[in-house]
């Protein structure tokens, strides 16, 4: 009989092996928030006495105690929104279409494949087709409405292949029961495939619309400006945005200037939480009624 | 659009039983086969299906019969490389003919499946969607159309007593029994004239077995129901006539009780008496 109470020696080994894994993988998880706080705690230091509510209203200027955020932030905002407006409907529209409607064969799948690769496209690449096609073929200058569009490009195949994957979580049973009782393809995926893959939809399109908030290279390129001394007030206006303002900061001799582009982070970071919170309320919202 | 065929020549399969009485026949297979890709499911098969009756069929795992159940209502159609020959015929007119909608085809022939999927709606609304999205719901009055017709169904469904106070809960919300009766209800207010029943009970215990079992019995008449099932004891209880079926061939179809009492082919006698399957 074997006795329970004595674990022999390659019983122990095992279990030491299970805790070292254990220990190895919390330390990496550690190591990574480590690093985030460290970023965080160096950046509020710098710029958390420069933070004060003149710095919301001001516009950019040449003496750092007077510089101020305004143009970057709503440039931002304006961006992000035209960003939205624009790569929202066409990505989830293409996921819906690939997902539900597309016949499977070889050509979806090579647009399939080639979506994926986008993805992984640099953003710079996405600036200087920006740069071509919105600001030179269709003479939409250096623009707000050529950054956002820009950017809408480069997040389309973020927000395609995540609305897919959310798309393709529905379970087919839910579809089944709406074409049994008489329902089109379309209103079976009006009423029940979306609806259903809406928390999902929505992540994607927060994290892709993270993502472009936080891009300078692809604005930089297609000519965003660096300096911008009033908000932008039509689609063609110039403008800047809060990331490009900060590397302009950052790279100004004056030393008080890091502190301002600490100040101007921590704005864009407040902006990306707040986004990040939204997503997560609509989604609990959206999610809390569906269940199976 | 009753079928005028004198049915008494028109059942190849069905042994006859005394005098030659008119059957109205609803749905009829003629030399169906089913391949998915290079396999084959299901071989030219024959078959008639009474109205009004309980029709089940039975036979072991793989053998073509809940692919054939979904050819009754082009549920097949969404699996890719998916071919359907011969002619599967609902009141003479053929499923497959070109100029036919899928789409009213499920409006006439209506399907519970396997495991209970009610939609993520309130059970009132389960019920509703149907008839509103198929504009059968009248406009003047939509309201109390709306109200008697989910009555109606759960009533149909025997399941009025136990959900009537809370129709605005999720459909989700009930126990796996009731679930598939609410299934059953929502195929109810289409109205169809054939409900197809894919295994039904597979998912439930025996109580709840015995509640949908009891239900089957109380539509028998008024609906026409397929039922496929894996339990030989079920199809025995709940159906008039029985095919069974063994790697995609229709062996034997016929009364029920003859069946399972005097099966004609020995595969049968072999299957039911428990010999393989």
């Amino acid at each position: 009989m074997t006795t329970l109470a004595a674990a022999d020696s390659h019983l122990r080994g095992r279990h030491t092996k299970g805790r070292l894994f254990s220990w190895l993988l919390g330390a990496m998880t550690c190591f990574g928030i480590v690093m985030l706080l460290l970023l965080l705690v160096q950046v509020l230091r710098q710029g958390a006495s420069w933070l004060r509510p003149e710095f919301l209203t001001r516009v950019a200027s040449r003496v750092p105690e007077k510089a101020g955020v305004l143009p970057a932030l709503v440039g931002s905002i304006y961006t992000i929104v035209i960003t939205a407006l624009f790569a929202v409907p066409v990505g989830v529209a293409a996921a819906i279409y690939l997902e539900e409607f597309a016949p499977r064969n070889r050509l979806t799948r090579i647009i399939e494949v080639n979506i994926a690769n986008l993805a992984g496209v640099p953003a710079i690449i996405y600036g200087l087709l920006g740069l071509a096609l919105f600001v030179r073929l269709l003479h939409l200058q250096r623009s707000l409405v050529s950054g956002a569009l820009t950017l809408g490009i480069l997040v389309l195949p973020v927000i395609i292949i995540a609305s897919r994957e959310a798309i393709r979580a529905v379970p087919s049973s839910l579809r089944q029961a709406a074409l049994a009782v008489g329902a089109t393809r379309w209103q079976t995926v009006w009423h029940h495939v979306l609806p259903a893959a809406l928390p999902g939809v929505l992540t994607s399109v927060i994290l892709a619309l993270s993502r472009a908030i936080g891009e300078a290279a692809p604005l930089i390129v297609i000519g965003a400006s660096a300096y911008v001394p009033f908000c932008p007030r039509k689609l063609t206006d110039s403008f800047t945005a809060l990331p490009i303002q900060i590397f302009t900061w950052a790279g100004l001799p004056d030393p008080k200037f890091q502190n301002v582009a600490a100040a101007g982070i921590i704005v864009l970071l407040a902006l990306l939480l707040t986004m990040n919170a939204a997503a997560v309320i609509i989604r609990q919202r959206a999610g809390s009624k569906l269940k199976w | 659009m009753v079928s005028p065929t004198p049915s008494a020549d028109a059942q190849p399969v069905t042994p006859q039983t005394g005098a030659a009485a008119a059957v109205d026949v609803v749905l009829r297979c003629e030399q169906v086969s089913v391949s998915y890709g290079e396999k084959a499911a299901v071989h030219s098969v024959d078959l008639a299906v009474e109205a009004g009756r309980v029709t089940s069929f039975i036979g072991p795992s793989g053998c073509g019969k809940s692919t054939l159940l979904r050819t009754f209502n082009r549920m097949n159609e969404f699996i890719p490389g998916v071919r359907i020959d011969g002619r599967v015929l609902y009141r003479g007119q053929d499923l497959y003919a070109r100029d036919v909608d899928p789409v009213q085809v499920r409006r006439c022939i209506g399907m519970v499946f396997q495991k209970p999927n009610p939609f993520p709606k309130s059970i009132y609304n389960n019920i509703a969607w149907g008839p509103l999205i198929n504009g059968m719901v009248p406009r003047a009055g939509r309201r109390g159309y709306l109200d008697d017709l989910v009555e109606r169904c759960l009533r149909g469904a025997a399941l009025w007593d136990e959900v009537k106070d809370r129709l605005d809960e999720n459909g989700l919300a009930l126990s796996g029994g009731q679930q598939q009766r609410l299934c059953i209800a929502r195929a109810l207010a289409m109205e169809p004239e054939i409900i197809l029943m894919d295994e039904p009970c597979s998912a439930l215990d025996p109580r709840s077995t015995q509640r949908i079992e009891d239900l089957i019995d109380e539509l028998r008449g008024r609906y026409t129901i397929i039922i496929v099932t894996h339990n030989m004891q079920q199809a025995a209880r709940v159906s008039d006539k029985t095919a069974f079926f063994y790697v995609g061939e229709l062996v034997e179809f016929g009364d029920t009780d003859q069946l399972f009492r005097r099966p004609r082919e020995k595969r049968t006698e072999d299957y039911i008496t428990g010999r393989f399957g």
